[in-house]
């Protein structure tokens, strides 16, 4: 059924939704990771996406205001990628690791102050107000046009959004191998799955630590800075926006799975973008302000019907 | 007598504030299966526990080669070559045979693929599985992973909380069978074991334990033939 | 000069007394019952529109007002927060404690959402206003023209009587009254910790399984302290909106400014503690509101240091340094003395219920 109907929908609410669904899945990536690895749910992630994409956008700023030529964003984010995971150790070291051994509501407890401390500093350095990522409007790339003659056939995308599909596949290829083929990866499946038993294998625990938050930072960060091209803009709340669907994505998913985030996020992702398509009628199925509604609605469904999620994670 | 390679010394240790083993000795030497036996909460698991330094010591000593250990952390003990495979939850579930091999070497990250050749030449039901989750595996082929796992350190010796808890007859079998092959490479074994009779009749020698200190010490032979010891353990007048 | 700090205690009472009566709602789930509740900003929010919409005077921007009482328009409040927080505890308390502050987080914003979207009835971004002020409404013309005070006198006379007036004169008035209901749900509270009821709660905190092997209905009590945290806090949120008498869903219900201060104050003052937790509350809101003063004051000084210099933009941000100093602090709190002030004192079970 591609017809016009069909070219809105796939433009104007599929992409989108599977824009958006990248950028939950790779922040979920690092939420399951930390959820299952250091046992806890860590509510300052998505203020360390925030923070990722406001570092991204100093660089930018610093190379296009003193030293005089432009940077890509994807440029710019590998150096603020190395102050977010530096920031993520320093978190752990002075915040988290003092509760290791204590009841895990201790750390969600810091992890909750670390949210609000992290987004006042951020308030106080940058200030309250958004702030323009990349100016200009994103120009749609047409595909499928020229072969097809009928605008029916348009598919809009614009660079930003292939930078963000593309940039998602190799994190998550990226990340495959990690897992799978490496042995801090393998270590980190391991820890994740008992870690006890890894204590007494001799698996270097802290060791572990750090790595999860390497890879949770890095795709903390990809997710940030993908949201703030998205946007076009950075403001100090678009992390605690986040925060709800990527929580939704990693329980949707199962704790513990990446892949299973992965999937929660493009799910949630869509269904945010499609409850606003107007399935009945003429009107939006869901009023847009309710999206965020949406993540949490099948959050709260997914924890009374399958809180071990999709993937059979650890439940608790 | 040679040299123990393992020895706890006068040991009073637990969890927390609650003492658990009161004066506690035992060793082992090299080219030895050495049992440990006795009632549930006698302190058996916690006897290898306090080895791992996973509990208190308050009092007392653990040497490896005459080397004290007391309260060393549980990745350096098994840097040092001691293995040890806990009762419950002794392999990675969602991790292959293969990957929890190479887990058990993180100590030791050099020659893992000669190493892990040697395991599925131990262990042949392995060699098949490999690149199975562990998950999927059987109680029996499970604790055979978690014995290999354990020996991918080079370990000096193995120490095992209950290999046969659970496990049906033929695969309790298999299980001590094993051990005697571990044994026979060179490696010597702790076992705390539930059934007594079938762990006596491999080891060397065994120690019961009553109230967290050693009641009985000697051959395995000459355990099994003790009668208190049958009457107390191993039902009925054997 | 004098009368001002007097005003300004007052009003440091007022507002801390309403954050105390918050942290004693939290003390109920967190510090009896050990629930983990980070959403509530919300219950906040469903108490004070709960009150709003009730007790204002008919408008044509949102739902009602139905102009009822006050004291009607609080218990609803409690009423309809207490619903709320029982559907939520029956999806989510057996959850694991994460899961539970994930989902109150959630029910938070999903609330917030609601009053920002219902615009028909909630008059949406833009917020209901004229909240009635508990003894500051006797000076609006449809109070005292009905009862009761309409027994008293005629209308021109309390007109004239509230005109004779100085402004503030409901202020004091109104600080007793919050701290007098802070000082009843103490008293309740204090009473049911030392009850059964309260040490059934401390016995499931400390060792669950073993409670529930002596029979114990652990979810329920579990329910039970959710709902009644929950009670006490849109009772609070009614109050608040009382104070502020404008409420709009966005920045008045900000969960740093509600949520987590909460939670400071009751970590400070020492969870489990009900008079830590009024201690805890009074305390960090006289450290928040001071701070805001010398914070001002300091930047007054560098205006008048560096003549000319644009500090706008530092005014606006002060506010965020605060509550950086406050996490801060939080975390001190949390490593250091995650006892708090006055740590919890056992009741004594002289029958061994334990």
């Amino acid at each position: 059924m591609w017809n016009s109907f069909g070219f809105e929908f796939i433009n104007f609410y599929f992409i989108p939704g599977l824009v958006l669904g990248c950028i939950y899945a790779l922040g979920a990536i690092g939420i399951t990771l930390t959820f299952s690895i250091l046992r806890f749910a860590n509510f300052a992630h998505g203020e360390t996406m925030m923070t990722g994409a406001y570092l991204t956008w100093t660089v930018m700023a610093i190379c296009s205001g003193v030293l005089g030529f432009a940077v890509h964003p994807l440029v710019a984010a590998v150096p603020a990628t190395l102050l977010v995971v530096l920031l993520f150790l320093v978190t752990d070291r002075y915040f988290y690791k003092p509760f290791r051994q204590a009841d895990t509501i201790k750390v969600v407890m810091a992890s909750f102050g670390m949210m609000l401390i992290i987004r006042s500093a951020v308030q106080v350095i940058w200030g309250p107000n958004q702030l323009t990522f990349v100016p200009g409007i994103a120009k749609p790339n047409a595909y499928l046009k020229d072969w097809s003659g009928s605008i029916d056939f348009l598919l809009l995308i614009p660079n930003k959004h292939l930078f963000i599909f593309v940039g998602t596949i190799a994190f998550m290829m990226a990340l495959s191998y990690l897992l799978n083929k490496t042995r801090i990866g393998k270590a980190m499946r391991a820890v994740s799955d008992s870690p006890d038993l890894a204590h007494v294998t001799g698996i270097n625990v802290d060791q572990v630590i750090r790595a999860t938050w390497i890879v949770g930072g890095a795709c903390a960060m990809a997710a940030g800075v993908f949201l703030a091209m998205d946007i076009q803009m950075l403001e100090t709340t678009m992390g605690f926006r986040m925060l709800l669907p990527m929580f939704a994505a990693a329980i949707l998913g199962g704790i513990g799975k990446p892949y299973g985030a992965v999937l929660g996020g493009l799910v949630i992702g869509l269904a945010e973008e499609l409850s606003a398509y107007p399935w009945i009628g003429d009107g939006p199925l869901l009023s847009p302000g309710y999206k965020t509604g949406v993540a949490f609605a099948i959050m709260v469904v997914m924890l009374i019907v399958r809180p071990q999620g999709l993937f059979k994670g650890r439940s608790f | 007598m040679s040299k123990p390679i393992l020895s706890l010394n006068n040991l009073r240790a637990g969890y927390g504030q609650t003492e658990i083993l009161h004066d506690l000795s035992m060793f082992v030497q090299p080219n030895e299966i050495v049992a440990v036996i006795g009632p549930n909460g006698a302190g058996k698991s916690t006897a290898i526990k306090s080895v791992l330094g996973l509990l208190n010591i308050s009092q007392g000593s653990v040497e490896l080669h005459g080397e004290v250990i007391t309260n060393t952390p549980a990745a350096k003990v098994v840097e040092l070559g001691i293995s040890y495979v806990p009762q419950n939850q002794n392999v990675f579930v969602n991790l292959s045979v293969k990957e929890n091999l190479e887990m058990g070497a993180w100590t030791r990250p050099i020659g893992i693929p000669e190493r892990l050749n040697d395991m599925y030449a131990l262990f042949p039901d392995l060699a098949e599985k490999r690149n199975q989750t562990a998950g999927s595996l059987s109680g029996g082929q499970r604790q055979m992973v978690a014995m290999a796992k354990a020996l991918m350190v080079d370990a000096k010796i193995l120490l095992l909380d209950e290999p046969t808890a659970g496990l049906s007859p033929k695969y309790r079998s298999e299980i001590f069978e094993t051990i005697q092959k571990i044994k026979n490479t060179g490696v010597p074994v702790l076992i705390v074991e539930q059934n007594a009779k079938q762990a006596l009749a491999v080891s060397d020698r065994g120690y019961v334990l009553v109230d967290g200190a050693n009641r009985h010490t000697g051959t395995g032979v000459d355990l099994l033939a003790d009668r208190e010891i049958a009457r107390m353990f191993l039902g009925g007048g054997h | 000069m004098d009368f001002g700090i007097l005003l300004y205690v007052l009003s440091l009472l007022t507002v801390g007394g309403i954050y105390a009566i918050f942290a004693l709602g939290l003390n109920v789930q967190w510090g009896f019952a050990g629930l983990f509740n980070v959403g509530i900003v919300g219950f906040a929010a469903v108490g004070a529109y709960t009150y709003a919409l009730l007790t204002t005077a008919g408008s044509t921007y949102h739902l009602g007002g139905f102009g009822f009482p006050l004291p009607f328009g609080m218990l609803v409040a409690m009423i309809t927060a207490a619903i709320v927080a029982g559907l939520i505890g029956l999806i989510c308390i057996r959850l694991r404690s994460d899961y539970l502050a994930i989902a109150t987080i959630g029910i938070a914003e999903i609330i917030k959402l609601i009053f920002k979207n219902e615009t028909e009835i909630t008059n949406g971004p833009r917020g209901i206003n004229k909240i009635p002020r508990f003894w500051e409404h006797f000076s609006e013309e449809r109070f005292y023209s009905s009862w009761p005070l309409s027994w008293f006198g005629t209308p021109e006379a309390w007109d004239a009587f509230f005109n004779s007036l100085p402004n503030w004169w409901w202020q004091p008035f109104f600080a007793s009254t919050v701290l007098l209901i802070m000082y009843v749900i103490y008293r309740m509270l204090e009473r049911a910790r030392i009850a059964p009821w309260g040490r059934m709660m401390t016995a499931i905190r400390e060792n669950e399984p073993a409670a529930r092997a002596s029979g114990k209905n652990v979810t329920a009590r579990r329910i039970e302290a959710f709902v009644i945290g929950a009670a006490i806090m849109g009772l609070a949120g009614a109050l608040f909106a009382q104070h502020l008498r404008l409420i709009e869903p966005t920045n008045t219900f900000d969960p740093a400014k509600v949520t987590f201060l909460v939670w400071v104050m009751l970590i400070l003052g020492g969870s489990g503690n009900n008079r830590g937790a009024m201690l805890g509350a009074f305390l960090i809101w006289t450290i928040w509101s001071a701070s805001e003063l010398i914070i001002t004051g300091a930047i007054d000084l560098l205006i008048d240091i560096f003549d000319g210099v644009d500090m706008g933009s530092l005014r606006t941000r002060a506010g965020f340094l605060r509550m950086m100093l406050i996490g801060l602090l939080l975390q001190v709190i949390l490593q250091k003395f995650p006892r708090g002030i006055l740590p919890e004192v056992r009741p004594a079970s002289p029958k061994g219920i334990n």
